[in-house]
């Protein structure tokens, strides 16, 4: 049972993750017609929105030490971060430690504007053509923006941890009545969880309670009637892309702590988010949610030892595997709209 | 009055038999120059002679390839009689002597491996046949080593391995024209195995993750083996994809199993992930059988120390090589890098550097370029001053044999360079085997001779 529920706790976790990316990319999908290979690189640029509003924060000033060497035993160079100076040091380490939240704030303005220069730049061009088209630019454009990442912050991992706060792990166990050790969960997973949540409702909310989100989704239904009203549904959608950058963006600055991020990051989850796409039902905002939660867990039991000692490999395929099931069974998905991509 | 001797007849006779005794050494050594410098594969005939720098460019090791490189062009540089000579000073054989090889100017060309034997291979060939390379060199990664490897030794020229931490390169998949200067699984389980006890006691259950491809094997079964042979039971091994990027629900189940010790037989990205996830779920925090949980991280590099931050701390692994060696030949090494590229050198770096060099010192001993006489001249090769006390590479495998390196993460660092310590230099008895140590053999169990050279055309 302990092990049952740590694994969902597990897949809930994972499942934030494919959730929001899932979700904007059936924002796109489900607004401009648009199949956004490009969608993995903008999770990547937000967590590496993190990583430069952290080095910001980190910027210092050098004064040399002569008490101390540095590895060639010349005078050793210290770094003072300008915002220890600015706030003091205690105040000052406490804004530096809590980067990775703070960053939220810096990329929700760079997504919005990666996301609006990235539909009118590039995407607009490609509404008229083909699905293949669409996709072979925007998949061209994520390794273009990977290899940029890439050339400014080098190939390896770098490490941006969560606020000190959050270090450390949750023993589940003791609250459930079960014994010390044997559910145990790190904070930031459960602060991952919990936001994806929040950036999930706030999504729903602002399309179904503001007058924007009713016209676009007036717009999703049908873009030509909305036009035909006088409404500049080009101009909604536009936005619509930016906040789905912003969604995936932000998924990846909060994504930062779990695993550190590096410029193949947003590949890794691309095409297993496509999948989840597709089992929810193209064009269904609920049925991504739903598929990215499901879906996470399912991954994250197929990779326990028990599991995997019976049928090696499952958890590299159980996603696979149930996107066919469900395909065979409910060809439009979990939550699917009749007449979307069936033309 | 004395007899003078000296007529015109006598002259001329003295004339001819010295004449003839100076030019024979310049006859003989010609005829020796054309022996040797015909009949393989790249001999090179003009003033220059071209080495294949096949390293990373791209990919998920690109930052450990840029490394490699930098050694290599430092390398080139020091041969070619520029900067300070680097280990040049430092090295027992004196070969060497700043003018090239065998008095011709080296040049290089790079290739990318992405990390990929395929690519690897693609990019070796085409230095060896479009550039006309007489020895390819580099690499980060076992799989591309064994296929480079096996790919130089049907062409003809000389493999010196980089980063290669795998038995199988100079174990069952070794070849008569490929050399490693890197250690290897074996050599990290047997010098980590006695720190381990000696930290952790030898009462102690491990659970292993393991990446799921050829090193990630050889690890294991090293470090299972040497950790067992002292006490500790192997409670569950099991193996992780090689793409997998968070490992939560491989490490979740760890508590659970009743393990103590967690080992993370993963490299590059892998490894930092893995430690990342490993700390987060207060693994290291956790009391289990009455001890602290522990992790230990076979094989170390800095580049991956410094991608996995502050969650290296306390943590054992084994790394070839460390900056902070005070030896004169690491001394000699970090100051010529550190002062060309402003930081000191990895591990990656410090093994290509050196394998040039070795390379390049054959040759000056073999006084041919031939491949055939490269391998002799480095078989059984013992030498010093490079970095890791005596070192001899072994004419049975062609694997280097030195000192091993235990070192831990620093729980203080002073610098982002300064992230490992060394708590232990494990003397090269200790970790030496038999050529055919059952974890060299193939799958049959049968041991694997290293052949014989290929010159090439």
């Amino acid at each position: 049972m302990d092990a049952i529920i740590l694994q969902i706790l597990n897949g809930l976790d994972k499942g934030s993750a494919y959730a929001l990316i899932a979700l904007g990319l059936t924002l796109i999908f489900g607004t401009l017609g648009v199949v956004n290979f490009a969608h993995g690189a903008l999770f990547m640029i937000g967590a590496f929105c993190a990583v430069t509003f952290s080095r910001l924060l980190s910027l210092s000033y050098e004064t040399v030490d002569p008490t101390k060497t540095d590895f060639l035993g010349n005078p050793a160079k210290i770094n003072t971060p300008y915002v220890q100076d600015w706030f003091g040091m205690q105040t000052g380490s406490v804004i530096i430690d809590w980067a990775v939240p703070l960053s939220i704030l810096f990329a929700i303005p760079v997504m919005l504007a990666v996301g609006v220069i990235m539909e009118r730049g590039l995407i607009k061009h490609f509404y008229h053509r083909p699905h293949a088209d669409q996709i072979l630019v925007t998949f061209g454009l994520a390794i273009v923006l990977q290899e940029i990442i890439k050339f400014y912050y080098g190939a390896n991992p770098i490490p941006t941890p969560a606020p000190a706060v959050f270090a450390g792990s949750f023993d589940f166990g003791t609250l459930m009545g079960f014994d010390p050790n044997t559910i145990i969960y790190p904070y930031w997973r459960l602060v991952y969880f919990a936001f994806a949540v929040a950036i999930i409702a706030g999504v729903f909310a602002f399309l179904q309670f503001t007058t924007f989100g009713m016209v676009v989704r007036a717009g999703m239904a049908d873009r030509e009637t909305v036009g035909l009203l006088g409404i500049n549904i080009d101009k909604r959608f536009t936005i619509m892309f930016g906040i789905a950058a912003a969604v995936a963006g932000l998924a990846g600055v909060m994504y930062t702590p779990i695993n550190s991020p590096n410029y193949h990051m947003g590949m890794d989850f691309l095409v297993l988010s496509f999948v989840v796409v597709v089992v929810g039902g193209m064009g269904s905002l609920p049925g991504a949610v739903l598929a990215g939660f499901v879906l996470g867990i399912l991954e994250s039991f197929a990779s326990m030892a028990i599991v995997l000692e019976t049928i090696p490999g499952l958890n590299q395929i159980i996603i696979y595997l149930v996107a066919i099931i469900i395909l065979l069974t409910r060809p439009r998905g979990l939550m699917g709209r009749k007449g979307v991509m069936e033309e | 009055m004395s007899k003078s001797n000296f007529t015109r007849r006598g002259m001329l006779k003295t004339s001819a038999v010295a004449g003839g005794a100076l030019a024979m050494p310049t006859i003989f050594d010609g005829s020796v120059w054309a022996d040797g410098h015909t009949g393989f594969l790249n001999a090179p005939t003009g003033d220059t002679v071209t080495l294949g720098f096949n390293v990373p460019q791209s990919g998920p090791y690109a930052d450990e390839g840029a490394d490699e490189l930098r050694a290599y062009e430092l390398a080139v540089e020091h041969l070619n009689g520029g900067g300070d000579g680097g280990m040049m000073s430092t090295f027992s054989s004196k070969a060497l002597q700043g003018n090239g090889i065998l008095g011709k100017k080296v040049e290089y060309v790079t290739g990318d491996t992405q990390t990929k034997s395929d690519a690897a291979r693609a990019s070796a060939k085409s230095m060896i046949e479009k550039d006309g390379a007489i020895m390819i060199t580099g690499g980060s990664s076992s799989g591309v080593a064994v296929a480079v490897q096996a790919l130089c030794q049907e062409a003809g020229v000389i493999f010196m391995a980089g980063l290669t931490h795998s038995n199988d390169t100079t174990g069952k998949d070794k070849k008569a024209n490929g050399f490693r200067h890197f250690f290897n699984s074996y050599m990290s389980g047997a010098a980590l195995a006695p720190v381990l006890a000696a930290n952790y006691g030898t009462d102690r259950k491990a659970y292993h993750l393991t990446a799921d491809y050829n090193w990630g094997y050889t690890t294991e079964e090293a470090v299972r083996s040497s950790t067992e042979a002292l006490g500790w039971e192997t409670v569950n091994a099991v193996k992780t994809p090689l793409t997998q990027t968070d490992f939560s629900s491989y490490i979740a189940p760890v508590l659970q199993s009743g393990a103590d010790v967690l080992v993370l037989n993963h490299y590059g990205g892998n490894m930092v992930n893995s430690l990342t996830n490993a700390v987060q779920f207060g693994l290291r925090d956790k009391l289990v059988n009455d001890k602290n949980f522990e992790i230990v991280v076979p094989l170390y590099s800095r580049l991956m120390a410094k991608g996995a931050g502050a969650n290296v701390k306390g943590i054992f692994g084994s790394t070839n090589w460390h900056w902070s060696l005070t030896d004169e030949g690491s001394q000699a090494f970090v100051k010529s890098f550190g002062t060309k590229y402003g930081f000191p050198p990895s591990q990656a770096a410090h093994t290509c550097y050196v394998q040039a060099l070795l390379y390049a010192d054959a040759v000056e001993r073999a006084g041919s370029f031939n491949p055939c006489a490269v391998v002799e001249a480095l078989e059984g090769f013992e030498f010093d001053g490079m970095g890791n006390g005596k070192t001899l590479y072994r004419a049975d495998d062609h694997q280097c044999f030195k000192d091993v390196l235990v070192v831990k993460g620093k729980e203080n660092p002073t610098s982002e360079f300064d992230l490992l310590e060394i708590v232990e230099v494990t003397p090269v008895d200790q970790v030496t085997y038999a050529p055919d140590h059952p974890q060299m053999r193939d799958g049959n169990g049968n041991a694997v001779a290293v052949g014989t050279c290929n010159p090439g055309a």
